[in-house]
């Protein structure tokens, strides 16, 4: 289960930044993969269709609120807090 | 070239449903923004905005208007009788040929497409009523200003997103000054807070769910807002020759594209419109007393916006005052510069500041005298107006004490 939720976050990224889910590690920044802000709002959209979820995110402070975008593993381990929250 | 002054103005929005209302809401600092009453509001995310509660349209129109009129007409209309009747003029023979109606807005008849989109596809009905086109269309409320006032000279609609207005004024003052017209009613409406208009709007993730606070540290995005401002522009001799009343002088006005970003501001180019527009008025950058910001309290354009305005007037920048009326009335998009451009005609004439509200907390990067909370008491002789829309697209105009 675990796994499936990187494999997706992975390949919406991957997506996003125009690469292939095999080049995507999990320390990289979403800098370091050239998604620009107009790209993470679109990539949280995806995560939020993917995993009918809601993500706690505003463009103007992407620091606020307690979802993590600072890494690729950081994300994956965001999404798997709100699933998890989801299911409880 | 011929010189252009204000005779007239008028408007409605959450401040108030007059000129003198919303000066003083100015004046006292108040807030529009409230929570929103629309259908479908437990839906959204975001639930306030610069919403004009307690409106009825009976009051003002009739049954067959109505259904003709959107909500971003009726605004238009109610704003431009207004700042008509101020103006007295009335429109006939040459006049009426030489006079015309050039306004801006973003998002149309939205409501109307919001309520039959909602009929055919939700509520599955497959018959729609026959003036859904006239009554949506982007040029209806300029029509219908036109048609009520015989008004039969260049008219058209401008749309340029937050631009909207500031293009449309900018469009009328060339053509008086240029001498293709001798009046023209301009400004802007909008009439977004419906459930499509704002849940498009939340999509973004640039929009704050409790206040406008353009500045402050604290700031945390943009509400929007809903209304009209509308101008009567008139050729200076003109105005002189009747002994109207003159509200100030739009003097400048320049443009500019960013070429840039489909949302994220530049300095640069807001810079470029900034200048052009003070060269434009034939005045020193000394000379500009006070600024009407975009200053939409997302984290991108206040910022941008400050080092632009550091940009062009160097140390002037921090002898000048810069505020942000969206923090009261909201942003009401393709109508925000004809509002705003109320606060601007304040300063000049009555020698008000009207006040940034809201604002909480310095930020480093906006280190302006955004004139925090309350108004304040000032001489100003030429102040500006900006307009940065989404697109990179800039309009600012300048304004001289008459």
């Amino acid at each position: 289960m675990a796994d499936d939720v990187k494999q997706k976050v992975i390949a919406i990224l991957a997506e996003q930044a125009m690469l292939e889910p095999s080049d995507i590690k999990p320390t990289q920044s979403l800098e370091d993969l050239g998604i620009d802000s107009l790209g993470l709002v679109e990539a949280i959209f995806a995560i939020e269709e993917e995993f009918d979820v809601s993500v706690p995110f505003n463009a103007n402070d992407p620091k606020a609120g307690d979802f993590d975008i600072s890494t690729v593993a950081a994300i994956v381990g965001a999404v798997e807090g709100l699933k998890a929250a989801q299911e409880a | 070239m011929r010189r252009v002054v204000i005779t007239g103005a008028g408007t409605i929005n959450a401040l108030g449903t007059s000129v003198p209302e919303t000066l003083e809401a100015m004046r006292e600092g108040r807030c529009g923004i409230s929570q929103l009453d629309i259908r479908d509001v437990d839906r959204l995310s975001v639930q306030i905005g610069g919403q004009i509660h307690g409106y009825d349209e009976a009051e003002h129109f009739n049954r067959q208007q109505i259904a003709l009129y959107d909500r971003f007409t009726q605004f238009a209309l109610l704003a431009a009788n207004e700042a008509i009747a101020q103006s007295g003029l009335t429109f006939a023979g040459d006049l009426a040929a030489r006079s015309g109606v050039v306004m801006g807005t973003s998002g149309g008849g939205l409501n109307t497409q919001d309520e039959n989109y909602r009929a055919v596809y939700e509520e599955g009905k497959n018959r729609v009523h026959p003036f859904v086109v006239p009554k949506l269309m982007n040029n209806a409320a300029t029509s219908h200003v036109s048609m009520q006032h015989n008004l039969k000279g260049p008219s058209f609609t401008v749309s340029t997103a937050c631009a909207s207005s500031n293009h449309a004024m900018g469009q009328a003052f060339h053509m008086i000054r240029t001498g293709l017209a001798d009046v023209m009613v301009t400004g802007g409406t909008e009439a977004m807070l419906c459930f499509g208009g704002v849940k498009a709007w939340e999509g973004l993730r640039v929009m704050s769910k409790d206040a406008c606070r353009p500045f402050s540290a604290t700031r945390n995005g943009m509400v929007q807002g809903e209304g009209a401002g509308m101008f009567v522009f008139e050729e200076y001799d003109h105005a002189k020759a009747r002994g109207a009343e003159i509200l100030a002088e739009v003097a400048g006005f320049a443009m500019s594209s960013d070429a840039a970003d489909i949302v994220m501001p530049s300095k640069q180019g807001a810079a470029r419109a900034i200048a052009g527009a003070v060269k434009d008025a034939g005045v020193a950058l000394e000379d500009v007393g006070y600024i009407n910001a975009h200053g939409t309290g997302t984290a991108a354009n206040d910022k941008t916006e400050c080092a632009a305005v550091a940009d062009v007037f160097g140390r002037h920048a921090n002898e000048l005052m810069i505020s942000s009326t969206k923090s009261m009335h909201g942003h009401l998009i393709g109508g925000t510069g004809a509002v705003e451009l109320l606060a601007c005609i304040m300063a000049l004439r009555d020698g008000v500041i009207a006040p940034t509200i809201g604002y909480e907390e310095p930020d480093p990067e906006c280190a302006l005298d955004v004139v925090p909370n309350v108004a304040r008491e000032a001489q100003v002789s030429v102040a500006l107006s900006n307009a940065f829309a989404f697109g990179g697209l800039n309009a600012v105009l300048a304004l001289k004490r008459a």
